[in-house]
């Protein structure tokens, strides 16, 4: 038997082997990876499965028309849907115009001094404050000192404060993916700043803003924890009319059934996930597909 | 008026001047202390090997490295005798009557109409838009090219059509300057040929200013030719003696082809 490796001779049968073994390894790696790829997408559906096993027998038409209940088979998740659905107006009307505005600042108009690389650095780090020192701040700031309460304002204010760092992250780098002649030449012909921000460079950032903002705000519609903090209500039997009500969220609602003894609202938990995984899942499957778009039009 | 800077520009006054003009981004310096007057209707070749701060010298004449965040320009430049760097002046005015081509063909990702209107529209024209647009291609030579598809994405056009598109636009906006950034680096050779003879009639109406390294082409179809090195005017002067009987050394070094 010849041995491997290096300087073993410069036979031709030599050379096969080793890189049949190279081959091989390349193969093997190749398969591991594959494994890794799998794993998340293997999780996801068993997680996706075991959920609609459990909660697919309350999803009837009264389950989203019924208020919370005591009686499990009385339950509904009109309140806690209709929070979220206004939390999801509401911070997106809040954050997204004020995150594209400092995107534009940021990218456009700001020198490049020191004081604009510290702004930008602590955006960046803002994007990694946990979620519950949000609800900490939206509790001193909107509940307290403002005296807004547990409302759908300060819920939706808290929120929006959470997710607009992401935002701006996302517009600055779609803005920055402008190409650079696109501007010249339109500052070569007389226009002003705003004039090529307004007619070039929005246009062609727009896309990656609309998608990076869908991805956040569907972030801000899992979100429990700054919720809880800012006190919204677990167990409502009305929906929210105005930004000063009460209200309680989709997020809520499960931890809320999840915590009850009685097993049967436990399925009430597994169905209010599904309409919460098909309302964030749909969201991003839309941001995905309005990226896609612009990139082949490009 | 007499010989400026090397140049007899006879009972002309310049249409642009640049005195003791330095441009230095951060602490590098890319041009210093060229003066040279640039006679109207003519075309002038900027010439010299890269990195010579032709470009930058180029782009001191529309204020467009003001964009460039640590550019510093110092001297004066003068256009029709007035200074651009003057600070009530806005360099947006600047650059809508001194317009600009540059070296990669850059039409904006929007329509053929859209790209030409452009210029116009953030300029507050109130005349005949789409009889500014056809006038405009036409004297860019690509009328007869894209009439029939002014809709379509300017994309989708040639190298050599999207240079031209770009003449076009900076044509719509009513400059008296055209700045030519190396404009047919870009093209092959018969794009560039029509890039030329474009330039050329170009020069009645309009004064032109162009960045080459191609010698040939400076020859082809500048009047007067200024060769630039190490960020320094060495000389200038009109073009056939600059190639025939250069003054200077370096210059007559470079022209033979000796270096650069």
């Amino acid at each position: 038997m010849k041995r491997e490796g290096a300087g073993g001779g410069g036979s031709g049968l030599e050379w096969g082997a080793g890189s049949r073994r190279r081959l091989a390894r390349s193969r093997v790696f190749e398969v591991v990876t594959l494994f890794a790829a799998l794993f998340g997408v293997l999780v996801l559906a068993v997680i996706l499965g075991d959920i609609l096993l459990d909660g697919a027998r309350h999803l009837s038409g009264h389950f989203f028309t019924n208020y919370a209940s005591r009686f499990p088979e009385r339950a509904g998740i009109r309140a806690p849907l209709m929070g979220t659905l206004w939390l999801l107006g509401l911070t997106t009307l809040m954050a997204v115009p004020v995150s594209v505005g400092a995107a534009i600042y940021l990218e456009e108009y700001a020198p490049r001094n020191w004081a604009t690389r510290a702004v930008r650095a602590n955006i960046a780090n803002l994007a990694g404050v946990p979620s519950i020192v949000y609800g900490i701040l939206g509790l001193a700031l909107f509940v307290r000192t403002l005296g807004l309460g547990g409302s759908l304002i300060s819920g939706a204010l808290t929120l929006s404060l959470l997710i607009m760092p992401i935002i701006i992250l996302a517009a600055q780098e779609a803005i920055r993916a402008v190409p650079h002649g696109v501007r010249e030449g339109a500052y070569a012909l007389g226009a002003s700043r705003w004039q090529v921000v307004r007619h070039q460079v929005l246009p062609l950032a727009l896309p990656g803003i609309v998608s990076g903002a869908i991805l956040a705000v569907s972030r801000a519609v899992g979100e429990t924890a700054p919720l809880i903090m800012i006190g919204a209500m677990s167990f409502i039997a009305f929906t929210p009319e105005s930004l000063g009500d009460p209200f309680t969220a989709l997020p809520m609602q499960v931890f809320h059934w999840v915590s009850r003894p009685q097993e049967e609202f436990k399925g009430l938990a597994a169905a209010a996930i599904v309409v919460l995984l098909v309302l964030v899942l749909s969201m991003n499957a839309a941001a995905f597909v309005i990226r896609s778009r612009s990139r082949l039009e490009g | 008026m007499a010989t400026v800077y090397g140049i007899e520009l006879g009972e002309r006054a310049p249409a642009l001047e640049a005195r003791n003009v330095s441009v230095a981004f951060g602490v590098r310096e890319v041009v210093r202390d060229v003066s040279l007057a640039i006679p109207a209707s003519r075309v002038v070749a900027l010439v010299g090997s890269s990195g010579c701060g032709k470009t930058s010298l180029l782009r001191c004449f529309n204020r467009m490295n003001d964009l460039v965040p640590d550019a510093r320009v110092t001297g004066q430049v003068l256009f029709n005798g007035q200074d651009l760097y003057h600070p009530e002046v806005d360099p947006a005015r600047v650059r809508q009557r001194i317009g600009m081509v540059f070296q990669n063909p850059n039409p904006f990702p929007k329509s053929i109409f859209e790209n030409v209107a452009f210029g116009p529209r953030v300029n507050g024209f109130s005349g005949d838009l789409n009889r500014l647009v056809e006038e405009s291609l036409k004297r860019a030579a690509l009328w007869d090219e894209v009439s029939d598809r002014l809709a379509e994405p300017a994309g989708r056009l040639s190298a050599g059509q999207k240079q031209r598109l770009c003449i076009a636009r900076a044509l719509a906006a009513g400059p008296e300057v055209l700045l030519m950034d190396e404009p047919v680096s870009e093209l092959d050779p018969r794009a560039s040929q029509k890039i030329e003879e474009l330039i050329y009639a170009l020069k009645e109406d309009y004064t032109i200013v162009i960045v080459t390294h191609n010698l040939q082409q400076a020859a082809r179809i500048s009047d007067y030719t200024a060769f630039l090195h190490g960020g320094e005017l060495v000389e200038y002067g009109p073009t056939d003696r600059i190639f025939t009987k250069p003054r200077e050394e370096r210059t007559e070094t470079y022209v033979t082809g000796r270096f650069g």
